[in-house]
């Protein structure tokens, strides 16, 4: 086991110069979480598109690791402009290549994020990546389950 | 009290697991204030009990429990005696300082505390002397206070006055915190905590396994501490108390062991301590226990804390050295604990970098997170010390440190 298996250059550099760091005016996500673990922290702004069916724009904020804050930066990148169903898939298939679970074609979709499949051989360091991917979940579910309780109250109406 | 210096290199080799490599690379393990390693004595004595008397103890007509029995209660005199308790009935076994503390709030606060009573505790709290607490202030309506600290990390005495006044009834506080390494002034703390009428519980993890400490000089009522922490084994925790106290508590946990006389309708309690040990106890653990307390009183305590302060002094110096480093707590009177922040490098990419190095260090908010908001930061790295670390650990650790600046810059 190597350390450079962890810090992959890319990783190192999403850390140092941080994408999509801030807040978005009015999200229709705003989701934070806490990792009990180390105490680090993550704020999730998301804007959807104007049909409410993809994601337009994310930022994060909040303190925490290189690998936490990487993992933010980089999944800020990587989910603009999905679908919300397939960004749900995607969470998915990024905490399953942490688990180690993953196939080679299935890593290839993930793209640049290949860089964290390392950190599966760090198991107490997983969470420090998954926490922001657990983060948008959340706020996903969180999202649907209000819709779907405001779409049945206007059929009340 | 002996006073010749502690044989660290003879010592060493008492601690089988100090020979393990790490990822290939000597083991230099620095994190004693989350737990201890075990001396080769106390593995080997609890491993004993299990070849050679395992019974349950009290009550076992037969040769094996008496056996059991006697050495689980000589493992409670042993402790009476280095803690310098007046009396066995004053040292209950439980599974550690938690739950010791836990006792404390469940019998001793349920009893004498009453809606809008006051118990005053230090801003420097461990989760296990802050959260028991919290839910009892919930449950009875009771105000918590807290003890600001200064800039240093210390406590300021003339700040608890004021603080006390007439409706606090107990103030409980960490005797060395394990975060800043801070030497709290207990006895002083005790005195005037007494003066107001208030009972006093120190929070002893920190200190009972690094120096001599005496209850009746402190004049505590309550004093916690673990096994795990002094080279003792993990599941066996302390609670002294004073008997004017323990006499007048309901029973924390019921049921057997705890008892004298039981029928249908009621129960009478067993004498103390045992009224207090609910159930088959943890018999390997206080033996476990028992055998670390001979091993360190072997030593003698004098030696451990003279033996760590130059540890921490040493340490302190080569850190001082560094660019871009924060350290947090007293630079003088402190314990075997440091905690610090090296600019630029967050402690849990630090303490995965040291462990590559074999080097184990802790990161993170070592349960006090009220405290790590006070000190502005989410987490710190901490190294602490105990009597088998050597200058070879620290030099081990200040080079994994300059690697991992290094590392980092890149």
């Amino acid at each position: 086991m190597i350390l450079d298996d962890l810090y992959q250059e890319i990783i190192l550099d999403h850390y140092k110069n941080p994408r999509n760091r801030g807040k978005l005016e009015k999200p229709d996500i705003h989701e934070h979480l806490k990792n009990p673990f180390c105490g680090d922290e993550i704020d999730l702004d998301v804007r959807l598109n104007e049909n409410k069916t993809a994601i337009e724009e994310i930022r994060f904020s909040g303190k925490g690791c290189s690998i936490s804050q990487a993992s933010a930066s980089m999944l800020t990148e990587f989910l603009k402009d999905k679908p919300i169903e397939e960004a749900r898939r995607l969470v998915e298939l990024f905490k399953k290549m942490l688990r180690g679970e993953t196939t080679p074609e299935e890593e290839e979709e993930l793209g640049e994020l290949q860089a964290f499949k390392g950190v599966s051989k760090f198991p107490v360091r997983i969470k420090c990546a998954t926490l922001v991917w657990n983060i948008l979940e959340q706020g996903l579910n969180e999202f649907s389950r209000q819709n779907r309780s405001s779409e049945t109250e206007s059929k009340k109406t | 009290m002996q006073e010749q210096e502690l044989d660290v290199e003879q010592i060493r080799r008492d601690f089988p697991i100090l020979m393990r490599k790490i990822r290939g690379k000597r083991l230099a393990y620095l994190d004693n204030a989350a737990t201890t390693q075990k001396p080769a004595k106390v593995i080997e004595a609890i491993a004993e009990y299990y070849r050679r008397y395992n019974a349950n103890i009290h009550r076992g007509a037969y040769l094996l429990s008496e056996e059991a029995t006697a050495a689980y209660e000589e493992a409670h005199a042993k402790v009476a005696r280095f803690i310098g308790a007046e009396e066995t009935a004053s040292i209950i076994f439980t599974r550690n300082c938690t739950e010791a503390i836990n006792l404390v709030a469940y019998s001793w606060g349920r009893t004498f505390l009453k809606p809008g009573d006051r118990i005053v505790l230090t801003q420097m709290e461990h989760h296990s002397n802050l959260v028991p607490w919290l839910q009892l202030a919930k449950e009875k309506g009771i105000e918590i206070a807290y003890w600001p600290i200064e800039k240093d990390g210390t406590l300021d005495l003339g700040r608890l006055d004021s603080l006390l006044g007439d409706k606090t009834r107990l103030v409980s506080v960490t005797h060395v915190s394990n975060v800043l390494g801070t030497i709290n002034p207990v006895r002083e703390i005790a005195e005037r905590a007494h003066q107001a009428g208030a009972a006093i519980l120190i929070d002893a993890a920190q200190s009972v396994p690094h120096f001599a400490v005496n209850v009746q000089e402190l004049n505590c009522d309550f004093l916690a501490f673990s096994g795990h922490k002094m080279l003792g084994p993990t599941g066996i925790g302390v609670l002294y108390a004073k008997t004017k106290w323990l006499e007048k508590m309901p029973p924390f946990l019921s049921g057997g062991d705890m008892i004298s006389d039981v029928t249908f309708e009621e129960a009478r309690w067993n004498e103390l301590p045992w009224k207090f040990e609910a159930g088959t106890p943890n018999i390997a653990g206080g033996i476990g226990l028992a055998a670390a307390i001979d091993y360190l009183s072997a030593i003698g305590m004098e030696a451990v804390w003279r033996h760590e302060q130059q540890l921490v002094e040493y340490t302190l110096a080569r850190l001082k050295e560094m660019e871009d480093i924060r350290i947090f707590g007293p630079l003088s009177m402190r314990g075997g604990v440091i905690s610090f922040e090296l600019k630029g490098i967050h402690p849990h990419d630090l303490a995965t970098f040291m462990d590559m190095e074999g080097v184990a260090i802790r990161a993170g908010h070592h349960c006090a997170q009220p405290l790590m908001s006070i000190l502005g930061v989410p987490a710190t790295a901490r190294v602490s010390f105990y009597l088998y670390n050597n200058k070879e650990d620290v030099d081990q650790f200040i080079q994994a440190l300059n690697k991992a600046k290094e590392y980092f810059k890149r």
